[in-house]
């Protein structure tokens, strides 16, 4: 489950539900197009209620991917359950969080006004 | 192009899941392009299957029977299809006879455990009660290989200058004194590693971190009602998995995402990571044990029979692993090149390791393949590999075991000694000074690097009990104070166990303190047990692999409690690796082969150059010659005064434009007791001192 929504020229992607090695794989598919029509982009995972082995490396691939172009990336509403898992084993360190929507248009510019 | 290959394609069908003949190598359960590829050995079965379940299942989503042309000499090999690879469990059965009189114990009704799995299911959280139940209690599962390392490899530390800390995972952290996040787990230990930076040390050999049952032989405390586990876990459930219940994230089976993690943390802190290794036996037990791998699977082939098909036990622990097979030696092989290149591991140390050398039928051999295929293989060839020259079938091999050049031992000799120097006997003298020197008898030919300096580890005291306690005072195990070692040549100070007295409390402080001072200052790689440093005890017991619970973890008020033996530990640690004199690659000639008119080493007694090593002599100091050093260094004055009453010592030059500096007087209380190179003082009399009764002091050349 995703939805997208623009804010200026920032696309907003809130994913939803669990992100497993079952799920992982059409949510990159599902994601894609709206990721590459994009410089700034935020992944909202405020209503990520399980973030696997296999979701965590997704999510490492499309930010891998996403800066290999310049984009700017961040992580926003991640759980501190999530966090704590993403912290013991270094995932964190590849990726920008912050804290909820509003923070992740600041860290990565904002939109265009 | 890759879809355009054949071999991406299934060829047969069963219950809907697609497969086809893998490829025989690597042996495991490998993620290949849109399958798994499975492929085990086994030389006497007759028929085997791969059992596939859901995570957590107790009955198998499906088993495929190995058609028959897929099996390739005795190798099992097949690629499964599109399965699901983070939800997937997995074993094997193998159908064969039944004749344990000839090493053949096939039961198709076990589902045994893949000897390759990188994962291994069923004991996810520590201490978490098994259902005994399951019929299948561990199950392989699959690694992902795509951890991102970025700049990071092994660090390749020179060997001479390591300082090794000796630490059991759990145990470090799980104390709540810890105050970390994730308490008793690899993560935990993360935590810490500005800790171990402090103190100085920059390598840590961690207990074994391989998947074992905590709950192996557990039972009841028969009067206290405690639970007593398999809390070391020298018992090993599969080679090339790591703990699960070790790591905070191992109920979403993310433990090796969080070692590697732990590990590439500590190389950016300059701090190397040996494992303590266990391949002289499995978990498995003797012919009353249960089949969770091995034995189900080529029982003659992976263990040591007996003519009648029983198991030999040097190990102590009911069988021995057939190391010395072409077979199991390549997966021990396989298995530390697998933790050298995918962990980056930077050493091992192998536990009972004499059994490595042991042939077929148990003879120790002269010239032994495995240990000679580890000394030489090309993944391994920067690794340090550290032996435990013994095992407990009765092989001593300490300054003997086969090193090819390569092999470090743990000098239990060192410990010997040390510790009947430090608490006064006499007639130690001499052998004293031939430890100090990195043990030359034992390792002429192979350098001091050989010999791992050790006055406590896991195994006995801690270094408070070893001066608090005259016996071990095991009843805590249940064992009616019968295991453990009797030979401890501790000393309790005239009180067995805690006590308020001041000067009994003093004198164990001064002598824990001589014995980190003796090993830092010993030329050979020193080893420090966790805890050692904030005066951990165990309350005099000297064998608490069973004890997780207070006992067995660390108590980290003891930074706060012990802190002058924090500061005097770390000052020494620091010391050691300021000076390169003191960690020399090679042994002292005994003479100026530098200019400097010192030898680069000389042994003085109360007077200076008449070393006194009669029998009845408990002091010794000697000075080591800046100036013969590896790289440029001052020139280092040490006394050991073990006596019970202070001692008169005349001193040798510092030389030329030099005086002499007090760095450590153990028989000053904190803080005079350790200086650093700042602050220490000139020596009031250039020419004599006096050395403090059981004390030792330690003096440094400076510049006027």
């Amino acid at each position: 489950m995703f939805s997208v929504h623009k804010q200026g020229d920032v696309t907003i992607i809130e994913l939803e539900g669990s992100i497993d090695g079952k799920t992982a794989p059409q949510i990159r598919e599902d994601i894609r197009p709206a990721l590459d029509e994009t410089q700034k982009a935020v992944l909202d995972l405020t209503k990520v209620v399980y973030l696997s082995s296999a979701g965590l490396r997704l999510l490492l691939l499309v930010y891998r991917e996403f800066t290999a172009r310049n984009g700017k990336l961040v992580l926003a509403g991640v759980s501190p359950d999530i966090q704590a898992v993403m912290s013991h084993t270094g995932f964190i360190t590849f990726f920008t969080l912050v804290a909820d929507k509003e923070r992740a248009l600041e860290a990565i510019g904002g939109p265009a006004k | 192009m890759t879809e355009s290959r054949i071999d991406y394609y299934p060829t047969h069908e069963h219950s809907g899941f697609k497969y086809r003949r893998g490829h025989t190598l690597p042996f495991g359960a490998h993620i290949v392009s849109s399958g798994v590829n499975f492929s085990v050995f086994s030389s006497s079965a007759t028929s085997c299957t791969l059992v596939l379940f859901r995570k957590h299942e107790a009955e198998p989503v499906v088993e495929i029977e190995f058609p028959q042309e897929f099996r390739i000499g005795d190798v099992y090999s097949m690629i499964v299809f599109d399965l699901e690879t983070e939800e997937l469990e997995y074993g094997y059965r193998f159908d064969g006879p039944w004749n344990p009189a000839s090493g053949l114990r096939f039961d198709r009704n076990k589902v045994v455990c893949d000897p390759y799995a990188k994962v291994i299911g069923g004991r996810d959280i520590w201490r978490e009660a098994p259902d005994w139940n399951h019929a299948h209690q561990h199950r392989g599962r699959l690694a992902f290989d795509d951890f991102d390392w970025e700049y990071d490899r092994p660090l390749e530390v020179p060997t001479e200058d390591l300082v090794l800390y000796e630490a059991h995972v759990r145990g470090f952290t799980a104390d709540p004194s810890s105050g970390v996040s994730a308490p008793g787990t690899f993560a935990g230990l993360r935590e810490k590693i500005p800790y171990l930076k402090e103190l100085g040390i920059n390598a840590i050999e961690l207990l074994p971190i391989f998947e074992f049952d905590e709950w192996e032989n557990s039972r009841k405390h028969p009067e206290t009602g405690e639970w007593l586990l398999n809390y070391w876990g020298y018992s090993t459930l599969g080679f090339f998995a790591p703990k699960a219940g070790y790591a905070a994230t191992g109920r979403f089976g993310m433990q090796v995402d969080e070692l590697k993690t732990l590990v590439k943390e500590l190389h950016k802190a300059g701090i190397e990571v040996i494992l303590d290794v266990v391949f002289n036996h499995t978990a498995e037990g003797d012919h009353r044990g249960p089949t969770i791998s091995f034995r189900g699977i080529d029982d003659r082939t992976y263990y040591i029979l007996t003519p009648e098909g029983y198991y030999y036990n040097f190990s102590g622990c009911g069988n021995t692993l057939n190391c010395n097979h072409p077979v199991v030696r390549n997966m021990v092989l396989d298995c530390l090149r697998y933790w050298a290149a995918e962990y980056h591991i930077d050493g091992f140390r192998f536990d009972l390791a004499s059994i490595l050398g042991r042939d077929q039928n148990g003879a120790p051999l002269s010239n032994p393949p495995l240990l000679e295929s580890l000394a030489y293989d090309p993944v391994l060839s920067k690794c340090k590999l550290i032996a435990e020259a013994w095992d407990a079938g009765g092989l001593y091999q300490v300054g003997s075991f086969p090193a090819y050049g390569r092999w470090a031992e743990w000098n239990g000799k060192y410990r010997d000694s040390a510790r009947k120097f430090l608490k006064g006997e006499p007639g130690l003298v001499g052998e004293i000074s031939t430890r100090i020197q990195g043990s030359p008898d034992l390792y002429y030919y192979r350098g001091p690097q050989a010999s791992v300096n050790f006055i406590t580890c896991h195994d006995g005291f801690t270094l408070r009990d070893l001066f608090s306690y005259n016996n071990k005072h095991n009843e805590a195990n249940g064992e009616n104070n019968n295991d453990g070692g009797n030979d401890n040549e501790s000393w309790n100070c005239g009180w067995e166990g805690e006590t308020d007295d001041p000067g009994v409390n003093q004198m164990r402080r001064r002598l824990a303190k001589n014995a980190i001072c003796l090993l830092m200052l010993s030329r050979g790689i020193p080893m420090l047990l966790m805890g050692d440093e904030i005066g951990h005890t165990q309350s005099g017991n000297n064998n608490a692999y069973c004890h997780d619970d207070e006992l067995g973890w660390l108590d980290w008020s003891g930074v706060s409690k012990n802190r002058e033996m924090l500061r005097f530990t770390a000052g020494m640690i620091h010391f050691r690796r300021e000076h390169p004199v003191l960690r020399g690659r090679k042994f002292f000639e005994h003479r100026d082969t530098a200019g400097s008119g010192f030898p680069d080493i000389s042994f003085h007694g109360t007077h200076a150059w008449q070393p006194d090593f009669s029998g009845g002599s408990r002091c010794i100091a000697f000075r080591l010659d800046g100036a013969h050093a590896k790289a440029p260094d001052q020139s280092i004055y040490v006394a050991m005064n073990m006596f019970w009453d202070g001692l008169p010592c005349s001193l040798p030059g510092p030389g030329e434009g030099k005086v002499w500096k007090v760095v450590v007087n153990t028989s000053m209380p904190g803080p005079d007791d350790f200086y650093s190179a700042a602050d220490a003082p000139v020596l009031h009399d250039q020419h004599n001192v006096i050395v403090g009764p059981r004390s030792i002091l330690v003096l440094i050349a400076d510049q006027k």
